[in-house]
């Protein structure tokens, strides 16, 4: 194959070479086999805060939201500021598998499938904050055009039901992206199980076969898919900035908000991509699959998108005293110095300062240094959604309306809940499905090793 | 052996370089290749076996637009004829309103619809019971399979041709049409 003419300035994508048995065996056997203590604990404790998520959900669905810190000045504070972390955190998911795709980067092999899962996960974190702030979830069918017999319809000139059809299209594309992806890893499984899981295997595989005919066609239908996720990825976030973009509100209403919030999407998605790959190149022994080099390339595209998102917090500032907008100036001023300016800093120092130490190679080498400074910009932005949220709502026009914001810990336990979601639909996730994409991982084996393989053949 | 039945003979290589070589030489000798079978997508083999390109993006644009027709019309439809509601005095028909929704609607419709037709085009429904040649073409196994049922073609050429780059295993099988 033409991987194995690669330049020899390049360096293997996988670092041992292998043949192609053994990336069969070594991405599948640890779904084969049983799970490691380090798995089993990992799911109780994701499982058991999923478990409190849960009770706390359905506590205050059935007393209402009022067991919330919201007040009448304050009306979105966590619940919002979660939406948009967790929709956020979706998309380096399908950035990887689809972005990177189309620009035949194929240090993406290696770590697309799980980034994909994680986009689903986090998607569906994200759903769970907008459908209990409605305050009557079990009528959420209501956001969705239907002939009801209220005789009315949806108002499509509402960007938050821009958000329904943005968050829906964007779940159900990215799952039926990730679920394609798998079938010829399915088919691989089918082939080495037997009795009830070759079953289920078989059924999930739709009878692929191999055959060079189908796969012309699936490359061609992953790169198709890959052209609709990408707009799709850039509108998504686009869309949940209009929730924002299109109000009154001072230090709301800004056009640099759509380029913001997707570059912001991207930089807390590959964090988070970051925090669960290190941990997962571990506890699965896939060090020769998901290598130092993709770290670092992961870090690479957090230096460049935390420098953007540096460059938008003070463009931000700069059009606010620019526009000679008395509100606007106030507003960012109050960020910087105001009640919350530990929330502002916090938030600066996380995601301006912390992705400039990943430009020394010591330390985007340093598994355990990366980590650290991936939860650290996890952080950092959650606290950006915090800030927009709650500075620019807690002091509006009327100065007799100002009021201050703090979570109760219903909403504390929720965001937690949240979490254990999304750990435990991961861990689910590594124990029943490749978290390796084995058939694409076997197309760069060769890639910059023309020596190495004549010697092995 | 029927009308319907045709008998095919499969070489399974183990490398994919000695697999695209006798691809080769069978596209040389003029001898038709049924398909190729292989555990991960091998450019060129497309050229070799001279598949044509598929038609799924036509399926997209066309599903694609007809989710961007449908998605405007049902929008301009429900707010500014069937039921319009006069909400903080914007237009009816605030037609640029109507992009985000309608841009999601193309998207969706064109996935779906493209995920359908590669189904449909490649004759897989969940729960089939597969029919490749060879257990390990989904791990490490290259398989070409050859129509021998053709009194034109020479079965003892193809198992040279075979043999000659190194095949492990040569099997043959009927099909049905």
């Amino acid at each position: 194959m033409s991987d194995a003419h690669t330049s020899r300035l390049r360096t293997p994508l996988i670092s041992k070479f292998k043949a192609y048995k053994d990336i069969t065996d070594e991405i599948l056997n640890p779904i084969e086999g049983k799970p490691t203590s380090l798995w089993y604990a990992g799911f109780a404790l994701s499982s058991t805060a999923l478990l409190v998520g849960i009770i706390t959900v359905a506590y205050q669905i059935l007393t209402g939201i009022g067991t919330w810190g919201l007040n009448k000045t304050v009306g979105w504070g966590w619940d919002i500021t979660n939406f948009v972390f967790w929709v956020g955190i979706g998309h380096a998911g399908t950035l990887i598998s689809a972005i990177l795709l189309l620009f035949r980067q194929k240090w993406r092999t290696s770590i697309n499938r799980s980034a994909e899962a994680m986009t689903i996960f986090a998607v569906m974190c994200a759903g769970i904050f907008p459908v209990i702030h409605m305050g009557r979830p079990w009528l959420a069918h209501w956001v969705f055009p239907y002939p009801n017999v209220r005789e009315i319809w949806v108002n499509f000139r509402s960007p938050l039901l821009w958000d329904v059809f943005a968050i829906s299209t964007y779940f159900t594309v990215s799952a039926v992206f990730w679920y394609i992806g798998l079938i010829p890893d399915l088919a691989s499984m089918r082939d080495r199980a037997t009795g009830f899981k070759h079953k289920i295997y078989s059924f999930f595989s739709w009878g692929w076969n191999g055959s060079n005919r189908s796969w012309h066609r699936y490359e061609i239908l992953c790169l198709i898919l890959a052209g609709l996720a990408a707009p799709l990825v850039v509108s998504v976030h686009t869309i949940v900035s209009f929730d924002f973009a299109t109000s009154v509100i001072p230090g709301w209403h800004t056009t640099i908000f759509p380029p913001y919030f997707v570059t912001g999407a991207v930089f807390s998605g590959f964090a988070m991509v970051l925090t669960l790959l290190i941990i997962a190149r571990k506890v699965m022994n896939f060090e020769n699959y998901i290598t130092v080099g993709h770290i670092e390339a992961m870090c690479k595209v957090i230096i460049l998108t935390g420098m953007i998102v540096g460059l938008a917090y003070s463009t931000e500032f700069f059009i606010a005293w620019y526009s000679g907008n008395p509100y606007e100036k106030y507003v960012f001023m109050n960020r910087a110095l105001g009640p919350y300016s530990w929330a502002y800093w916090t938030m600066v120092s996380c995601n301006v300062i912390s992705p400039h130490f990943l430009w020394f190679k010591k330390i985007r080498t340093n598994m355990a240094l990366v980590f650290i400074i991936s939860i650290i910009i996890n952080i950092g932005m959650w606290f950006e959604r915090f800030v927009i949220i709650v500075t620019s709502l807690h002091r509006d026009f009327l100065p007799s309306s100002w009021a201050m914001y703090s979570p109760t810990h219903i909403e504390i336990l929720t965001f937690i809940g949240s979490f254990g979601l999304f750990f435990t639909c991961f861990l689910l996730f590594v124990r029943f499905l490749p978290a390796i994409n084995v058939a694409e991982v076997k197309t760069v084996l060769k890639f910059a090793r023309k020596n190495e393989v004549k010697e092995k053949l | 052996m029927s009308d319907l039945e045709k008998s095919l003979l499969f070489g399974v290589f183990h490398d994919e370089e000695q697999m695209m070589s006798a691809t080769k030489e069978f596209k040389d000798r003029n001898i038709p290749i049924y398909d190729v079978y292989t555990p991960f997508p091998v450019h060129g083999l497309d050229d070799l076996m001279g598949i044509k390109r598929s038609r799924l993006p036509i399926v997209c644009f066309v599903a694609g637009g007809v989710g961007l027709i449908i998605a405007i019309y049902f929008q301009l439809w429900t707010s500014a004829h069937s039921w319009p509601l006069n909400v903080g005095g914007k237009p009816f028909n605030s037609f640029v309103a109507f992009i985000p929704v309608a841009f999601e609607i193309t998207v969706l419709m064109g996935a779906l619809t493209t995920v359908a037709a590669f189904f449909i085009a490649c004759r897989y429904y969940p729960g089939k019971k597969t029919d490749q040649p060879h257990v390990r073409v989904t791990s490490d196994s290259f398989v070409i399979a050859i129509e021998c049922g053709n009194a034109a073609i020479n079965t003892h050429l193809v198992r040279n041709v075979f043999r000659k780059y190194g095949v492990k295993e040569i099997s043959k099988r009927g099909v049905v049409q």
